[in-house]
């Protein structure tokens, strides 16, 4: 059985800790190049074939910016 | 599959708990509290509590915390939040009653505070985020500062002969008649961040039972004070935090 998850990230409240992606088994998430209207570089998923939506990411992040969805494909 | 066809209500397997408000929180990038904070929220939630809970903020890093909790909340003086836990809880028995404080507060100026409740045996939830620092005040030494740790009152590493041993606080808790469940937790995995919400689970079901307090360190980086970036500070707390101050329950009497 195979998972499919992605991520809503509120990139607005994002610091830019990137404590989510020691937690990424797949490495889908990473810093961007971009920055939100504090001045952070905010995290966004990159690698979105890989996701698998386990939520560790979410259940990590310190800001609980996370959103993660999961479906069986 | 389409990313719009996965986001929806039926897929959602995380979300932000409600029981944290939308306030953004004001901790550094990375640190420690801030997962904290959700932790004891969703427990919250789970728990279906949120009309019944009283924390108590203290003061240091997380003095705003009632900022971010959406329940009741009161700030208590410097080191003091037990002593408000105590008089709250014999007031409201009925409620869920949590003290929310760092090493320098309640390892510090609130040691008395802290064993008298707990030598007590208040039935209340004391959390206790250790971070070996003052953070809120710009990195100064505190009683749970590793040894040859360099803080901005300790520039040349934290020296015993002079400075004095780091401080067990959870250790001497563990002694005391009064503590039904003591624990030493971590949150800087995903895997320690669920067991450590387990543990904190366990705390406020313990106040059900009306035997003991129920104390949780949570061994917590400070990225600010070390001068590290977030992941760095958290493979730090790994290699020099958890083998002085070692993860696991010290007592549970449940």
């Amino acid at each position: 059985m195979a998972f499919k998850g992605t991520l809503l990230i509120n990139t607005e409240r994002c610091k830019g800790c990137g404590v989510c992606t020691t937690g990424c088994p797949n490495n889908c998430i990473a810093l961007s190049k971009n920055v939100n209207k504090k001045g952070y570089n905010y995290m966004e998923l990159i690698n979105e074939d890989d996701c698998i939506g386990c939520a560790n990411c979410a259940v990590i992040c310190p800001d609980a910016i996370i959103e993660v969805y999961r479906t069986k494909i | 599959m389409t990313r719009e066809e996965i986001i929806k209500p039926e897929n959602l397997v995380y979300k932000k708990t409600s029981v944290l408000t939308d306030n953004v929180m004001h901790y550094c990038p990375g640190c420690g509290h801030g997962l904290t904070h959700r932790l004891i929220a969703e427990v919250i939630d789970e728990m279906g509590i949120q009309d019944k809970t009283i924390g108590v903020a203290p003061v240091g890093c997380a003095v705003l915390a009632y900022n971010y909790f959406d329940v009741d909340c009161i700030e208590a003086a410097h080191g003091r939040a037990p002593a408000l836990g105590t008089a709250i809880k014999r007031l409201y028995p009925e409620h869920f009653v949590f003290t929310y404080q760092g090493d320098g507060d309640l390892a510090a100026i609130g040691t008395a505070e802290t064993i008298h409740a707990c030598n007590r045996g208040e039935n209340f939830t004391m959390i206790f985020v250790n971070n070996g620092i003052y953070g809120m005040t710009g990195g100064q030494m505190a009683p749970t500062t590793l040894k040859d740790m360099k803080t901005s009152t300790s520039p040349y590493g934290r020296d015993l002969q002079t400075m004095g041993n780091p401080l067990k606080i959870t250790e001497l808790i563990a002694q005391l008649p009064g503590a039904l469940y003591v624990t030493r937790q971590a949150v800087y995995t995903p895997a320690l961040a669920r067991k450590c919400k387990k543990a904190i689970r366990q705390a406020f079901e313990n106040q059900k039972l009306k035997q003991g307090i129920s104390f949780i360190e949570i061994v917590s980086n400070c990225n600010s004070g070390w001068k590290l970036s977030p992941i760095q500070a958290n493979e730090w707390l790994e290699q020099n935090m958890l083998p002085f101050y070692p993860l696991g329950d010290l007592k549970n009497n449940k």
